[in-house]
């Protein structure tokens, strides 16, 4: 296979941070190659066709965090983006009745008042304060994290930026983020709401993908990402994305394929190649050679340094704590196709609700006892699911009549206390899932044509990503910020020149969120002298 | 004991609610800078959770706190306590993990003990080495009132600045990785470092005694370091036991307190706090006796102190809204046994038996433990703490016969099948627990007591029965604890302050939050915003 000539950069893995920082390389003028390990690009934003014309998300399935700067940018619309906003959505309880959701807060409100008055008064002002979180938060995300022992200029600035920042909230603002960030979601939500329903609906975000349960410290910090599309007052910062998560994906290669970039799938990377102490190229699995002075890697981080470079051109401390480094499987996917619209007797007829994510875990400590399953090595028995029929508001997902359906679960061990996954055991898992859904729709069984079953372990094989975890590192305090993903090494530069990290270990983490890709991007053109 | 008790007064400068040992280092420290002090004690006894008291015929224990390890040494200098009566049983302790079914392990004086590899040999002189440089380099964050954030005071700037360079003084290597762990839990911290479950499994319940969290938790490497930096402070004569339990040494800070001129009363439990035009004027006892002050310090808890003595019409809703939030519910149980005969613990060397013995045999195990407490269940296998007090100081129990105290978890607070029926189930499970390190133990056993946290929270007047008066937690932490706009001791109320375990830096018998509270009213009875 042919490539340009004097190549400037490569990039390795075309997952969408790997393509946004493509994108922005190639914009900037550079010669960029990117190289993916599959025959399609997208990594675990993907859309597949595996049973009949039904097509599957199936990894990551909602479009929840994409920065609409890069959205813009990018001119993904252009591209063929087109994200389709929720409708609704609720958590059944147990013993029939539910919670409706809503994107609108005075029908939300409204709602969380037939389970509880004060609760919905509560709703005002949890809103509030989670949505000034959320300000706070969001320029944060684009930048690099300052490296709190350097005495660097551009570190000062960036500290006193935050701190400037972290002051302009006032003294009573400063001291409710700092217990927002470091609390547990269960004690955040105490705070403000009584009825079990509503802190059950709004706790399933902060356990998603994490290794932690919602009474662990730190998870509440998470519940901001429901609010975090309202803020940019963009419609669809929280949907579908039309043709499933692979459009988001198909736009970002075909943005970064019209700024004169190229992609090559097929072609997994066996090896960085370091010469002289800097990034030469890299050399794919069947012995080619490519070179290029810049290597940025959109592999997490274990697998860019432990697997695909040379022990020998890494410092001994370093790979140590990549060694360190806390990547855990702890979710899986289902997708299933079904024959028809599933029944669930607990939603009215016609509601709005069935169109957004739907979940039937009522409680928080059942969540905390699915969390528990996992530390003990197994799958939740209980576990907490977010399911989606997209196929109603994206009628390309399925056959005319008929109906894809996501469903996400956690928790979900990467490795099981009683020996490694095998057939029996993924299709037990799936059943628990199934039996699950089956308890609030009576003919959801009856309905499967087909069900493709993801565990930690088959998302790891497929998609690469370290046991299979979606964020590509856990995302606790440890590993956050100037932490994230080694400390010293989290402006996006590994420790040898010319090799970059782009994926969603960098920070600001992991989601369909492209901030990592693009700010990995701005430290690579700033080292060439080409920051604007 | 005998104390000195100055003539009745009818107006003192400075009122100190509760003789426990905040207290106490409070008015003794008050009284020491010029004030008059009256410090009202509602039990029979000073002591508070550091009390020593019969609980069998002829058999007496340490009925909160068991051993002392976290006053610093410069306190117990300042207010003479050894002049005053405080005599040792016991100084630098040693402690020693039980497995049952396996050789016991040293974890003292670096030495490690037979049983550990080679690696872990290394890495837990690395490891500690490298924890105590972390701790004291924290240590000035404790011994000083917690700055305000956001205000325009250099004072408050200073303060973070100079905590910075503290931390910045330890070199990049160190402050990364200080800034890495410390918001880690601790079961990842040990997993990086160790490979014997038993080591991971001793140091890891030091994380987690008296705290809501199970190894797993997040914030468990701060509840380590805060043990390590107030060991720090302590100095270097480790786990002590005064003779007499702990009870001596409250006795000796209220002789400290008394020869400084304070005054001290028991048995006059506070019904109210006074307030007028805005500002703490003095107390009402439930005697009906009133007493004016220019300044109440308060060392009950603060959701006591707010809500029960203060009343919340006098606190903003909001205010009054965080005080109830603060999360005080104690997971900690503590077990006296009389004991007729040593514990039988197999094993275990006389000198091992003179110091502090560790139950939980791996982190999984604590964790475990942890699970059962998370849904109002009492672990049914506990992990513990125990000491032999009688060991050093036969002079507790009858001769010849013993005393085993031990801290217990976790048994939640609100048990959700009640203490009523849970209190002697539990009692069997954490005997049973002993039982399999130290056969013949219940055989042994001519009397027993369990103080679940309900118990602590009636005995010890402590709402929720948590030995920090509220959570060590981040967000119970510093210039938050106990809630922001009271963590400088001052309160909303002028002339109304905190110097319990509730406020920074935290519970235990270290005697700081006491002496810092002390400091900042003679600093100025200045109203906090």
């Amino acid at each position: 296979m042919k490539h340009p000539a004097d190549l400037d950069a490569i990039i390795v893995g075309a997952g969408h941070n790997g393509l946004v920082a493509a994108c922005y390389l190639a914009r900037a003028g550079l010669k960029v190659l990117v190289l993916e390990r599959q025959p399609y690009i997208g990594g675990a934003a993907v859309s597949r066709r595996l049973y009949q014309d039904f097509t599957y998300s199936n990894c990551s399935y909602v479009c929840s965090l994409l920065r609409p700067e890069i959205i813009r940018t990018l001119e993904l619309p252009k591209y063929g983006l087109q994200v389709i906003p929720y409708e609704g959505g609720c958590t059944m309880m147990q013993g029939g009745g539910h919670l409706a959701l809503y994107d609108n807060h005075d029908a939300l409100r409204r709602e969380i008042a037939r389970h509880s008055k004060r609760d919905a008064e509560a709703y005002d002002r949890y809103s509030r304060d989670v949505m000034r979180q959320c300000k706070f938060i969001k320029p944060l995300l684009m930048r690099e994290p300052p490296d709190p022992t350097s005495f660097k200029p551009r570190d000062l600035m960036e500290l006193l930026y935050l701190g400037k920042r972290f002051h302009g909230l006032g003294e009573a603002r400063m001291y409710d983020t700092l217990r927002f960030w470091t609390m547990s979601a269960a004690d955040f939500l105490d705070e403000y709401f009584e009825s079990e329903i509503v802190k059950a609906h709004f706790a399933g975000s902060s356990i998603i993908g994490t290794a932690l349960g919602p009474r662990s410290p730190g998870t509440a910090y998470v519940l901001l990402h429901h609010y975090m599309g309202d803020i940019d007052d963009t419609v669809g910062a929280w949907g579908f994305a039309r043709g499933g998560m692979g459009a988001i994906s198909k736009a970002l290669g075909a943005s970064f394929e019209a700024s004169g970039g190229t992609i090559r799938s097929a072609a997994p990377v066996a090896q960085i190649l370091v010469r002289r102490g800097r990034a030469s190229g890299v050399a794919l699995q069947d012995g080619e050679e490519i070179h290029a002075p810049l290597v940025i890697s959109n592999l997490d981080v274990r697998r860019t340094f432990l697997e695909t470079m040379d022990a020998k051109d890494l410092p001994d401390e370093f790979l140590g704590q990549v060694k360190n480094f806390k990547i855990r499987g702890s979710s899986g996917k289902l997708n299933i196709a079904l024959d028809g619209l599933p029944r669930f007797p607990a939603i009215p007829a016609g509601s709005p609700c069935t169109r957004g994510d739907m979940h039937v875990t009522d409680t928080i400590e059942m969540m905390e006892r699915a969390y528990d399953d996992w530390k003990d090595g197994r799958w939740s028995r209980a576990p907490y699911i977010d399911m989606l029929i997209p196929s109603q508001i994206d009628p390309t997902m399925a056959p005319d009549g008929k109906h894809y359906m996501s469903v996400f679960i956690q928790y979900c061990p990467y490795e099981l206390a009683d020996g490694p996954w095998n057939a029996a055991k993924r299709q037990a898992f799936g059943d628990t899932v199934i039996n699950t859904i089956a308890q609030h729709s009576p003919n959801f069984k009856d309905l499967i044509l087909h069900a493709e079953i993801r565990t930690p372990w088959d998302i790891e094989n497929e998609v690469g990503l370290t046991e299979g975890n979606i964020f590509q590192g856990e995302l606790t305090m440890d590993q956050l910020l100037f932490n994230r993903p080694i400390p010293g090494y989290a402006q996006y530069r590994a420790p040898v020149r010319g090799v970059y990290m782009c994926g969603s270990s960098t920070h600001p983490g992991g989601g369909v969120m492209g901030a990592p890709g693009a700010n990995a991007a701005r430290a690579v053109l700033r080292d060439l002298g080409r920051a604007h | 004991m005998s104390v000195t008790v100055h003539e009745a007064q009818a107006r003192y400068d400075c009122i100190v609610i509760g003789g426990g040992h905040n207290g106490l280092v409070c008015a003794a420290t008050l009284a020491r800078g010029g004030r008059s002090v009256l410090v009202l004690e509602a039990g029979a006894q000073v002591g508070g959770a550091a009390l020593t008291r019969e609980f069998a015929a002829g058999f007496r224990v340490s009925a909160g706190a068991h051993l002392l390890h976290l006053m610093p040494a410069e306190l117990l200098r300042e207010l003479k306590l050894e002049s005053h009566g405080l005599e040792w049983a016991a100084r630098g302790m040693p402690t020693t993990a039980l497995v049952p079914g396996q050789p016991t392990l040293s974890l003292s004086g670096g030495a490690g003990g037979e049983r550990l590899s080679p690696a872990d040999e290394a890495a837990y002189a690395a490891y500690q080495a490298r924890m105590q440089r972390f701790a004291a380099a924290l240590v000035p964050v404790f011994s000083r009132v917690p700055p305000r954030l956001g205000t325009t005071g250099w004072a408050d700037r200073l303060a973070l600045l100079r905590t910075a360079l503290q931390i910045r003084r330890l070199g990049r290597r160190d402050m990364r990785e200080l800034l890495r762990i410390g918001g880690m839990n601790v079961y990842d911290l040990l997993e990086e470092n160790f490979e014997s479950p038993a080591l991971k499994g001793a140091l890891g319940l030091d994380a987690v005694l008296g705290a809501n969290f199970g190894p797993r938790s997040p914030g468990t490497v701060l509840t380590l370091l805060y043990r390590l930096v107030a060991e720090s402070a302590a100095g270097p004569s480790g786990l002590s036991q005064p003779r007499g339990g702990m009870g001596a040494l409250c006795n000796a800070l209220a002789m400290a307190a008394g020869a400084a001129g304070a005054t001290i009363r028991t048995g006059v439990p506070v019904a109210q706090i006074r307030v007028d035009n805005d500002r703490a004027c003095g107390v009402l006892l439930e005697s009906g006796e009133s007493i004016d002050a220019g300044s109440v310090i308060s060392s009950a808890d603060p959701k006591t102190t707010f809500l029960r003595l203060l009343g919340p019409r006098h606190l903003d809703a909001g205010f009054v809204r965080r005080v109830n939030h603060i999360r005080s519910r104690g997971l900690a149980a503590k077990l006296h046994l009389a004991l007729n005969h040593a514990p039988p613990f197999s094993a275990v060397s006389e000198a091992s038996l003179r110091g502090r013995l560790l139950m939980a045999p791996s982190l999984r195990h604590i964790e475990n433990a942890y699970n059962h407490a998370k849904y109002g269940e009492y672990s049914a296998a506990p992990v513990m703490e125990i000491t032999v007090p009688t060991m050093n100081d036969p002079a507790l129990a009858p001769r010849g016969q013993h005393v085993l105290s031990a801290i217990v978890q976790y048994a939640p607070y609100a048990l959700k099948e009640g203490w009523q029926s849970g209190r002697q189930r539990f009692m069997d499970v954490a005997i049973d627990t002993l039982e399999a390190a130290a056969p013949g133990l219940r055989a042994c056993i001519i009397g027993a007591e369990l103080l679940t946290p309900a118990d602590i929270e009636q005995e010890f007047r402590i709402s929720g029965g948590h030995w920090h008066h509220g959570e060590l937690a981040f967000d119970q932490f510093l210039m938050v604890r106990p809630v922001p706009g009271a963590a400088q001791y001052r309160t909303p109320v002028g002339g109304l302050f905190l110097c319990g375990a509730g406020c920074h830096p935290g519970g235990g018998v270290m005697g700081i939050a006491g002496r810092n509270a002390a400091q900042a009213v003679l600093a100025g009875d200045v109203k906090s915003p």
